[in-house]
């Protein structure tokens, strides 16, 4: 196997990363055979990561896909007679069935599904299924998840999750501590914010848009924690 | 050979806007310039001037149109009425519908559409500024716009016409010399596999001219993909810089 | 960027919550205005153009000119007509398709701020060339390209600076065959003043000037008014469910004089070097 790119680089889809066998590819490439032999080709633009024997793209950019036990910030779109379909940001609407929502008997007589959750609620949930084929089923049956009823809202790009959070939640740890901000993460790219005043959660959301812009660069850890404390030297 | 096809070329060999025979206009290209769409391109093109916004991969209304093993992709490709030399009435022509058929085939062949079944693609093109060359141009717009929405895809495709004016054959025609010419032959590519994925022509050409046309319009591509590739990467390299530029400021 | 198709508790909340202490989800104040950018003249093919970048919202406007017939009631007027397109390029929420009532009451609100404030004299022998017979119909299309909220002060505020830098052919006329003949040469559009909406949005009980996205989305009520540069004035337009009294609407008027002049100056701004963009340059 020839690898043609350095770790980290930049590249576009369509850019021919490695030639050979014996690769084993990641995310955001795919593979092709031109005259027998196998190329390796990135399909999304990002960083390219090499492993001992893989080679694939961190992407940049791109849509939320559900994976059964991702933490998801959803919201509420419609109430039908036994469930909710919920907008997950991603290309597929979510389904919340009653019996994932309350751990007692629904009386469809004397309630109403309004009055659980209703049109535009937010709710921190969890993917139970999900094939592609059949629309992601979701439950608010576990800990921490619920109706969420304050805090501001906003929205990231999907891929850049796992930078905000950081390596073992490095990254987000970082973000609570220095500003005493509750955060709540969905891994479909929404997060939650909440803190003692309005300022206090600008400045958070202005760290995380700077995350979402520098996710492909190196040494950002200690360039938000320089931010964080530039910045609350000011309020 | 008549009067006017020969005016189309000056004395000293060169175009009327003074280009060579196989010289491209200026091109610019910037991608993510739209808050809303999740992917977006404006692209200028000599005069041409052209929009374009992803979006997508989203759920698709009416969901009898879905596809169950793959997502469909929607392309509408629009003259603005003011971008044409009559205002154009804002209902779409049959020339718009033929385009929009025509740019959405093309790009079907380099996305990765079994990923999102169930799905659609949109992409929406307004030409603001017309000035021969809409449809490569658009293309090449549309792919860069796809990977910024972080769309899979195989490659970009890439497109850039050729034509005969004054009986030689011509690289990336003017509006002028697309009318008043012999001939004009869009073509648009994969170029990184050679995948030739859009080819039309109107007028007169001789088998030769049209091999000639191709291995031109070939070469004029790959010049096009070099740019398109680091338009995609301007937005990222910028931000890198200034972080540089601040690191040295500190030293 | 991926924004929101559907506006949640959360963002309306966060919204009302500031209102109710008299401040705005983007730090404004409450009768603030975004940030208003016009890049005159930047389609080649039209006879006069702008981009407006009015916060982040982009809308381009292009006035395309063709010499026509008369109305029959109005044989001695040029004629202008409005439209716009609420692009589906602006937001995942407006769809593709023919205009659906939303873009409609845009281009007649534009079109009528334009219309009512005669600033351009239809019956001026450069737009009238031979009365009852041939007059120069201009066509507004207004383009909304990013919908981030108060279209129709983008929208109309577009369409001004559109016609301010518009320059039509000029015309030899033949008296005796009652035919025309257009020239290269172009003179400029005749204008008597100009004219620019504002557009308050009103959510729960407090009126914001200049919604943005959120606002927008949020609004009970929405008022749009065009004022000329005479101070005049010439349309209106309360639209949505919400209702307004007779009070507020009283405030808002005492407003608007010092809000609508520096959209004025804007377009003189923008009018005074009808050729210093023959780039046709704009960039978002």
């Amino acid at each position: 196997m020839t690898i043609l790119v350095d770790k980290n680089q930049l590249v576009v889809p369509g850019e021919v990363l490695a030639r050979g066998s014996g690769v084993d590819v990641a995310g955001g490439v795919y593979r092709k055979k031109i005259n027998g032999e196998t190329e390796i080709i990135a399909s999304m633009i990002g960083l390219v990561k090499i492993r001992q024997d893989s080679v694939g793209v961190v992407p940049l950019e791109g849509c939320y896909i559900p994976l059964e036990g991702d933490i998801i910030i959803g919201k509420i779109v419609r109430v039908g007679l036994t469930s909710w379909n919920v907008d997950i940001r991603g290309p597929y609407v979510g389904a919340l069935r009653v019996n994932s929502v309350l751990d007692r008997d629904f009386d469809s007589l004397r309630e109403s599904l309004e009055q659980v959750l209703n049109y535009g609620d937010v709710i921190k949930a969890q993917i139970t299924y999900f094939d592609r084929t059949r629309d992601p089923v979701l439950t608010m049956l576990g800990r921490g998840l619920r109706k969420l009823t304050h805090g501001r809202l906003i929205d990231v790009d999907p891929v850049k999750i796992p930078r905000i959070i950081g390596k073992k939640g490095s990254m987000i740890q970082l973000l609570k501590n220095m500003t005493n901000a509750q955060i709540i993460v969905g891994q479909n790219g929404r997060i939650v914010v909440s803190a003692n005043s309005v300022e206090k959660e600008n400045l958070v959301i202005s760290a995380i848009r700077k995350i979402e812009a520098e996710a492909h660069t190196s040494g950002l850890t200690d360039r938000i924690r320089e931010y964080l404390e530039e910045k609350n030297k000011k309020l | 050979m008549t009067q006017d096809k020969i005016s189309l070329l000056l004395d000293d060999g060169r175009r009327l806007d003074g280009r060579e025979l196989h010289e491209i206009r200026p091109i610019t290209m910037k991608s993510s310039v739209l808050d809303r769409a999740d992917g977006s391109c404006y692209l200028t093109w000599g005069n041409n001037k052209i929009i374009c916004a992803v979006y997508g991969p989203r759920e698709l209304h009416p969901k009898h149109l879905a596809k169950p093993d793959r997502a469909i992709v929607r392309v509408e490709y629009r003259l603005a009425t003011f971008s044409v030399n009559e205002r154009k009435s804002p209902a779409p022509r049959r020339r718009e519908y033929e385009l929009s058929k025509l740019i959405k085939e093309s790009l079907d062949s380099v996305l990765f559409l079994e990923k999102f079944p169930n799905g659609t693609i949109d992409v929406y093109i307004t030409v603001l500024d017309a000035d021969g060359g809409t449809r490569c141009a658009a293309l090449t717009a549309a792919s860069i716009a796809l990977a910024d929405a972080g769309i899979p895809m195989k490659g970009f495709i890439t497109g850039c016409a050729v034509g005969k004016v004054a009986d030689k054959m011509v690289v990336d025609l003017s509006d002028v010399e697309d009318k008043d010419g012999q001939g004009d032959m869009p073509v648009a590519m994969n170029y990184n596999t050679g995948e030739i994925t859009l080819l039309q022509c109107d007028g007169e050409f001789t088998t030769d001219e049209v091999k000639e046309g191709l291995s031109l319009a070939i070469r004029a591509i790959g010049e096009v993909y070099k740019m398109q590739k680091e338009a995609v990467l301007a937005k990222y390299t910028q931000i890198e810089e200034s972080i540089d530029d601040l690191g040295e400021e500190e030293e | 960027m991926r924004s929101e198709a559907i506006v949640g508790v959360l963002e309306k909340q966060y919204v009302t919550k500031l209102l109710e202490k008299g401040k705005r989800s983007d730090g404004r104040n409450l009768l603030d205005c975004r940030p208003i950018q016009i890049i005159p003249n930047v389609i080649k093919k039209a006879e006069g153009s702008a981009m407006v970048k009015w916060g982040d919202t982009v809308i381009l406007a292009g006035v395309k000119a063709q010499l026509g017939t008369p109305f029959p009631d109005t044989p001695n007027d040029g004629v202008i007509t409005v439209n716009a397109e609420i692009s589906p390029i602006s937001s995942p929420t407006n769809e593709s398709g023919p205009p659906g009532p939303r873009a409609v009451e845009l281009a007649r609100v534009v079109d009528r701020g334009i219309r009512e404030s005669k600033i351009i004299p239809m019956k001026d022998p450069k737009l009238c060339v031979i009365p009852g017979k041939k007059v120069w119909i201009l066509f507004i299309d207004v383009y909304i390209l990013d919908d981030g909220g108060n279209l129709f002060d983008a929208a109309a505020l577009g369409a001004m600076a559109a016609l301010a830098n518009t320059r039509l052919k000029r015309v030899v006329i033949d008296e005796d065959l009652e035919e025309v003949t257009l020239l290269d040469e172009k003179e400029p559009l005749p204008r008597k003043g100009s004219v620019a909406s504002l557009t308050f949005a009103k959510i729960k009980d407090t009126i914001v000037y200049d919604p943005n996205l959120l606002e927008d989305r949020g609004k009970d009520a929405r008022f749009s008014l065009a004022i000329t540069d005479k101070g005049i004035v010439c349309s209106m337009q309360k639209g949505e469910s919400g209702v307004f009294t007779e009070e507020e609407f009283v405030t808002l008027l005492d407003q608007s004089s010092s809000l609508v002049t520096p959209l004025l100056e804007k377009i003189e701004e923008s009018s005074q070097f009808p050729e210093m963009n023959e780039m046709y340059h704009f960039d978002f």
